[in-house]
This record gives structure tokens, C-alpha cells and sequence, in this order.
């Protein structure tokens, strides 16, 4: 037997060979259209439709909001000729609407109040979704206690006059209800003078707040049945918004405590808001709300709108919530509890913090639904940016084949951009908070 | 330890009342119950008071006084002599209907976008996924009035159709099909479908016997399948034909105002029950394809994978592994849509589909009976909501996973 020297005979390999590139048709363009597109007959086939219906959807679109689009004239003629270029867009509607898209009838020589009020809800959230911002939870708190007020002043007027007794009693009640609330807590304390000046505080905002209100900044009134578009719009979800998430949050704790009445009431509560339509919640606020109150008390449309809404979130709201209580394991409430925290201490800052945090995708998305909601409130005879924009299609002066198409184009591109921010940032937060282990 | 323990226990045994955990929240019990009597009481009151001055009597007698006014879409007999109480019934109907077509095709449309938007093709998931997110962004309203007053109106005009088969018409009027017009001796073809479905589920029963005691197999879906095709059609030529067909009448001749479709012929869905099916079916579609791909993530790729080592052929492996737990997910929320489609269904009182809504509106204009219309409104849908909610919970104890 010969024993080859490998380095001697030359048909021996002494090194391994380099990996040859994989075939052309396996990596970049080509490869990633074979795998993602064509791996087999079936999913030819089905590429095929897909590039047809994309191909069509946005040949349509641009086509009519682009190509075949009347960008000018000074009412429907242009749209309405028969030698315009086709089934395109009518774009002067929109912009001789404008106007009234954004306000409404609201009187022209103040809208720049409602501009203002634009103006600093969009710096306010601006704050407050940049993270790099400074005093961000000063700025919250801001947003949904000043804010509001600054927004009912400047777009109402203010300078209210207090003179129904209704008010008053109502007031008082209130009032009563607040001492007697923490007058219990208050006895049990060795030193009671805390409560009492958060007590006395409280009480002293709200009679402050009201003091602004009937202050005469020199304002003129702006009643609401003049407002409209999507000045409604963003009032209604707003102060849906603002309202549903404490209420929720309050009838989310009452269905899981241990007071047998106060859990049958939230459950009742919740459950009728939930199983009814919010039509016919508003045909009762719009119908039933007026004869609820006593007589002389005139509740406006758009205050009865609100209620409406504000009361079917909050049960929305409350589920939502309660979902997170019951996702949090039970350690974190023995743990508060074994910590010698007070039922309250406990919520505020143990359970909520983490509950809401688990929940905020399913907040924003009853968020988007209420949003999306408010349109219905053009069906019970106010003028948000959908029943604004409806109404001014009857105008015979731009009617037009098209015309309603635009228009419809138009609203939907202004909400699908509000609710798409929205659930766009749902997202993001929801990949920030994620801990990793839950 | 113990000794300061046992201090402590001494200590709550003189608490006093207030600091009693169990006084308290009587008292705060009594005081919610108290303030929300008063609250209520004031309500009677002022209804009352409201009411008197208003000049409105209330009660439910206005149920049985003719309504006047005619309804367009009718599932039963209904005119304009017929009472209020008809009126709200038709409504009701109509509410049925639009909800249980609605939730038909949206659970079909949901399902297939569903499983597009997790298609390994590109464009198929892009496509499925601009889908969801535009119609999932836009309000339900809006969606309505696009169908209705816009898309709607490119539909060939009265006078005119567009034809499937020269069977099914088109125009602005509505979708006209033809009526089945059910003859002496159809009642043999009805029972026939029940004895197939009976059949059925003795076949069923017999071969998962049969499978478990001998280990053979048996085509049951194949054979249902057969017997629910041709025992009806046998029974249907064998009682000699009892069904027919009722075509819509269209006249394209003569003068301009005759012709169109001829009313009251062969089977028609108005064009506001077309605009609202639409817009419901798309739209719910939509939140039901996002529920299908979270169910079906939710399905750990270690089932399928451990389902494929056992030598389960791929199909089994869907049908018996991963359909059942991603069953378990899908199932709930699905059922949460289907209850919203039936209140969103209401939003037919914008485009004027006599619904229970819609219905009890033109009521309630004529009749001023606002308490009464808007209760009936809140009892029948709580009663909807309550009772699909009550099936909900039973499905999910039936199917809740036992712990050990």
C-alpha cells in the first residue's frame, strides 16, 4: 500500500472550498418576487388579482381626486359641464364649504376664539405626545382642567348668569354630598385637618370655577346652535373623552367591589349603556332629557348630545378597564394590601397605574369608536363635520354628479386621519409600555 | 410576636363604630341608595309635571290606533290601516333581517380578509391590510350615506336594468330576484330537508362510532353533503314540481311611465336595505378579520409542529388541532361583533330603512309618545344584547379550558 504525501500529489484538495453565492433567482429582487409572490401556481394566480384590484382602487382614486378633478370655479358649472374630464372630483365644493366645514355657522367676527381653542388643544397635545418635552405631566393635568374651561369660555362666552334655583339646589347637593363623602374618613383620623383643607380646597375651586364662569370677559354669546362641523365634532368626543375615562374608571372599581349595591348599581349601569344602540341613547337624551328636567330648565341640543355620549363611553369605558383589573395577578392587590395601603392608596398607586397601562390599546381604540361615533349625532338634528357636510350638499348652486363624492371624500380623509394618528400611536405605546413579561 | 399579636386583636375589638369596615360601607350604601331615590323621585316629578302641561297622555293604548302610513320593505302583511303596534312589528322584523343577512356575509368577507392580511403572498396581505385599515378608520355613517348616496346612484335608472342571468335585475330601485311561489304538495319538500338534517346527524353519530370501535373512516361530509342535495330533490320531482318561480316583470315597452319593473313582483330588496347591507357587512368585516388573524396567532406554532410529528396529515392538523383553539379566541369577540352589527343596524334611520328605529322615529313624531317609543326601543335591544350575552358566557364555560 502506497501512502500519498497530500501535499505532493496535485489532484488532492488541501483547502475546503468557499461557498458559492446562492442562485440569482434565491436573493434580492428576483428572490423575494419568487417567494413573496409567485412559490406557486395558486399564489401566481392570486398575485395576479391582487395587483389587478390595487391597480384598480388607486387608478380610480387618483383618477378622481387628481386627474379628472375640477380644481376651480366659482360654483358647480365647471363640475356640472359636459366637457369636464370625467368622473372627477369636484374641489371648489370643498373650498367655497370650507369654512363652514370647520365652524360651522358660528359667527364669523369670533371665530378666531374657536381658532384659539384649536390653536392650544394642538400645542397641548402636541406636548404631550413628544416625550422629550419638559413638565409633561404638569401639562396633563392642564390639558384636562384648564383646558376645557379656557374652551367652554372662550367658545360659549361665558358670563353665565346663576339665577335658576334648579342650578342652585343642584349646587348645593353637590356640595353636601362632597363634605359628607369625606366627613366619614375625616372622624376616623387622629389628625383630621388635612382632609378638612383638601375638603375646604376642593370646595374653594369649584366656587371659583364657577365665579369665571360669570365673569363677563366681554365675550359676545355664541349660542350653539350655531356651531357645527368639526368644531361639534371634536367638543363631543373630547368632552366624551375627557368625562368617560374617571367615570369609567369609578364604575370599573364599583362593579369589583365588595358593596353589594353599589356593585348591582354599576352593573346595571354598565350593561344598559352596552346593550342599547347609541341612536336610540340619543333620540332619549334629545326626547326624554327635556322632560326629566324641571320646567324653566332649557337643556340645549348640543349639551344633551354630549350627555348622551358621554354617559354610553363611560360604560364602554368601564369594561375596558375592568378588564385590566382582572388581567393584574392577585399578588399585586395582597401585596398593597400587606403594605398596609388604604383602599384608595392601593388603586391610585398600585393596581390602576398597571391596569390602565395594560389597557391603553383597547382606551384608544373606544377612543377612535367614540370619535367615529359622533357623526350619529347629525341623525338627532346638529351639524357635526358629517351632517354639516351632508346639509351642504342640497346647496342647488354646486349640486353635481360628483358632488357628493367629493364630499364624502373629503370627510372620510378628515376622520380616517384623525382615528389613524390615533390607533398609530396606540401602537407605539403599547410597544414602549411592553415590560417584556406579562 | 405572638404576645403583640394577640394586643392587636384587643385593640379591634374596641374600634369604634365608625371605623367598623362593615358600618361603613352600609352607611355609604345607604347614602348612594338614598341620593339616587332622590334623584329619581325628582325625575317622576318633573316627568309628570312635564307631561301634564304638554297635554301628553301616557300609556301604551296608542299601540293599537292605525298607524297611516306605509312602510316600503315588509317581511308580513302591513298597511296603511294596519295599527301601531304592526308598524314597531314589521320594524322589528326588518332589524332581524339586516342583522342576520349582515352577520352572514361579514363572518364570510371577515374570514377571507382575515386570513388574507396573514397570507404569505405580499400584495395579497397589503391589499387585506389597507382594507382593514381604511374601513376600520372611517365612521360607520359615513360608510352608509357613501353607499346610499353616492355609490348607490350609478345604478342604472328606473326605466333601465343590469342583468345576472337575465335572473337576478339591478337598477336604482332595488335588487330584484325571482320569488319562490311554494305550490300544493311543497310541504313534501320541506319535510324531506328535515329528514336529510335528522340523517345527518344519525350518520354522524354512527360513523364516529363506527371510527372509534373499528378505526375506519368514513366520508361523512361528502355524504351529507349528498343527502342534503338529493333527498330534496328527489321529493321535489316526485311530488311533481310544487315549487316555482315567480320572475320580476319588467316592460320595456310602451309608455315611458309603465315601464320599469312592475311592483309587487317576484322578490325586491330596496335600495336602502342594499346601502345599509353594504355598508354593514364591509365595515363589520373588517374588525372581524382583524379577530380571525389575532385568533389564529394565537395559536402557538409548536401545536401544529407536535401535530405534524404525531404523522396528522396537514388537513387533520387544521381541523382537529389548530381551528378548535384558535376557535377558543376567535369566538367571543366574534360574537361581541355580531351584537354590534344588530346595534349598529339602527344607523338605518339615516337613509330611512324602516328598522325598529327608524320605524318608531316616524312614531314618535306622529304620536309625541316619547317615553313609551324610546322604552320599547331600550327593552327590545337590552333583551337582544342580554340573551346573546347569555349564550356568549355558556359557549365560553363549555369551551373554557379545564385547569388541573
Amino acid at each position: 500500500m502506497t501512502v500519498y504525501d497530500k501535499n505532493k500529489v496535485s489532484f488532492v484538495r488541501s483547502e475546503m472550498v468557499g461557498e458559492s453565492p446562492p442562485p440569482l433567482s434565491e436573493v434580492g429582487f428576483v428572490g423575494w418576487i419568487r417567494k413573496n409572490l409567485f412559490s406557486s401556481v395558486s399564489n401566481s394566480i392570486l398575485t395576479i388579482v391582487g395587483f389587478y384590484l390595487a391597480y384598480q382602487i388607486i387608478y380610480v382614486l387618483v383618477n378622481f381626486s387628481f386627474i379628472d378633478a375640477v380644481w376651480s370655479g366659482e360654483d358647480g358649472t365647471a363640475c356640472r359641464a359636459p366637457q369636464a374630464p370625467g368622473d372627477g372630483a369636484c374641489w371648489p365644493f370643498v373650498g367655497a364649504y370650507f369654512d363652514q366645514f370647520i365652524y360651522g355657522r358660528y359667527t364669523i367676527a369670533e371665530r378666531w376664539r374657536v381658532d384659539l381653542v384649536y390653536l392650544i388643544g394642538a400645542i397641548g397635545i402636541a406636548w404631550l405626545v413628544i416625550e422629550r418635552a419638559p413638565k409633561r405631566p404638569l401639562v396633563a393635568v392642564l390639558m384636562l382642567t384648564a383646558f376645557p374651561l379656557i374652551s367652554f369660555i372662550l367658545l360659549t362666552g361665558g358670563n353665565f348668569d346663576y339665577s335658576s334655583n334648579f342650578l342652585w339646589t343642584s349646587l348645593i347637593v353637590a356640595a353636601v354630598i362632597l363634605v359628607a363623602a369625606f366627613a366619614i374618613p375625616t372622624m376616623t383620623k387622629s389628625n383630621p385637618w388635612p382632609t378638612m383643607i383638601t375638603v375646604a380646597v376642593v370646595l374653594l375651586i369649584l366656587a371659583g370655577v364657577l365665579l369665571l364662569l360669570s365673569i363677563d370677559f366681554g365675550l359676545p354669546e355664541v349660542e350653539t346652535s350655531l356651531w357645527g362641523g368639526l368644531l361639534v365634532t371634536l367638543v363631543i368626543a373630547i368632552t366624551g373623552i375627557v368625562f368617560s375615562l374617571p367615570v369609567g374608571v369609578i364604575l370599573a372599581l364599583g362593579r369589583q367591589s365588595n358593596m353589594p349595591i353599589v356593585r348591582i348599581i354599576c352593573v346595571i349601569f354598565i350593561e344598559f349603556w352596552r346593550g342599547v344602540p347609541l341612536i336610540t341613547v340619543l333620540f332619549m337624551a334629545s326626547v326624554m332629557l327635556p322632560l326629566f328636567m324641571p320646567k324653566g330648565i332649557h337643556v340645549d341640543n348640543l349639551l344633551r348630545a354630549m350627555i348622551g355620549v358621554a354617559f354610553f363611553a363611560s360604560a364602554y369605558m368601564a369594561e375596558v378597564v375592568r378588564g385590566g383589573l382582572q388581567a393584574l395577578p392577585k399578588g399585586q392587590y395582597e401585596g398593597a394590601q400587606a403594605l398596609g395601603l388604604s383602599y384608595w392608596k392601593m388603586m391610585g398607586l398600585i393596581i390602576l397605574p398597571q391596569a390602565l397601562t395594560l389597557v391603553i390599546p383597547a382606551i384608544v381604540s373606544t377612543f377612535i369608536g367614540l370619535f367615529k361615533d359622533t357623526t350619529l349625532v347629525s341623525i338627532v338634528g346638529l351639524f357635526d363635520l358629517l351632517g354639516q357636510m351632508a346639509s351642504s350638499l342640497s346647496d342647488p348652486k354646486w349640486s353635481s354628479p360628483m358632488t357628493p363624492h367629493t364630499g364624502y371624500l373629503f370627510v372620510g380623509a378628515v376622520f380616517w386621519i384623525f382615528c389613524f394618528a390615533m390607533s398609530r400611536y396606540s401602537v407605539y405605546m403599547e410597544r414602549k409600555l411592553d415590560t417584556g413579561h406579562g | 410576636m405572638s404576645i403583640q399579636d394577640a394586643g392587636h386583636v384587643d385593640d379591634q375589638a374596641k374600634v369604634a363604630f365608625f371605623n367598623d369596615p362593615k358600618v361603613r360601607s352600609w352607611a355609604y350604601q345607604i347614602i348612594l341608595v338614598l341620593f339616587l331615590g332622590w334623584v329619581i323621585w325628582s325625575i317622576r316629578e318633573n316627568v309628570s309635571a312635564n307631561l301634564e302641561a304638554q297635554n301628553i297622555a301616557t300609556g301604551w293604548g296608542f299601540l293599537g290606533t292605525t298607524a297611516g302610513f306605509s312602510i316600503l320593505q315588509k317581511l308580513v302583511f302591513y298597511t296603511e290601516a294596519s295599527s301601531y303596534g304592526r308598524a314597531l312589528w314589521i320594524g322589528l322584523l326588518n332589524t332581524f333581517l339586516i342583522a342576520f343577512l349582515g352577520v352572514i356575509f361579514a363572518t364570510i368577507l371577515g374570514f377571507i380578509i382575515g386570513i388574507a392580511r396573514l397570507s404569505s403572498n405580499w400584495i395579497v396581505a397589503k391589499v387585506a391590510m389597507v382594507y382593514i385599515e381604511v374601513v376600520r378608520n372611517l365612521p360607520l355613517l359615513l360608510q352608509i350615506f357613501f353607499w346610499y348616496f353616492a355609490a348607490l346612484r350609478a345604478l342604472p335608472g328606473k326605466r333601465e336594468k343590469a342583468s345576472f342571468l337575465d335572473t337576478i335585475h339591478l337598477n336604482i330601485t332595488g335588487l330584484k330576484m325571482p320569488a319562490p311561489v311554494f305550490g300544493e304538495g311543497s310541504s313534501i319538500v320541506g319535510i324531506a330537508v328535515l329528514a336529510a338534517i335528522g340523517g345527518i346527524f344519525f350518520l354522524r353519530r354512527w360513523a364516529k362510532k363506527r371510527q372509534e370501535e373499528k378505526g375506519e373512516q368514513f366520508p361523512v361530509f361528502l355524504t351529507s353533503l349528498g343527502l342534503l342535495f338529493f333527498l330534496p330533490l328527489i321529493a321535489f320531482f316526485a311530488a311533481g314540481q310544487p315549487i316555482g318561480l315567480e320572475h320580476p316583470v319588467f316592460s320595456e315597452t310602451g309608455p315611458m311611465i309603465r315601464r320599469g319593473f312592475a311592483l309587487n313582483t317576484g322578490l325586491s330588496l330596496s335600495p336602502e336595505f342594499i346601502a345599509l347591507f353594504l355598508a354593514l357587512v364591509t365595515y363589520t368585516a373588517a374588525f372581524i378579520a382583524e379577530i380571525v388573524r389575532a385568533g389564529i396567532m394565537a395559536v402557538d406554532k409548536g401545536q401544529s409542529e407536535a401535530s405534524h410529528a404525531l404523522g396528522v396529515s396537514n388537513n387533520f392538523t387544521l381541523r382537529l388541532v389548530v381551528i378548535p383553539q384558535a376557535m377558543r379566541v376567535i369566538v367571543p369577540p366574534l360574537i361581541s361583533q355580531y351584537l354590534n352589527l344588530t346595534k349598529n343596524s339602527s344607523l338605518a334611520v339615516a337613509i330611512a330603512y324602516p328598522d325598529l328605529v327608524a320605524v318608531g322615529g316616524t312614531i314618535l313624531n306622529q304620536t309625541g309618545q316619547a317615553i313609551e317609543i324610546v322604552t320599547l326601543w331600550m327593552v327590545i335591544y337590552l333583551t337582544i344584547s342580554l340573551s346573546i350575552s347569555m349564550v356568549m358566557n355558556w359557549y365560553n364555560r363549555s369551551i373554557a379550558l379545564v385547569g388541573r
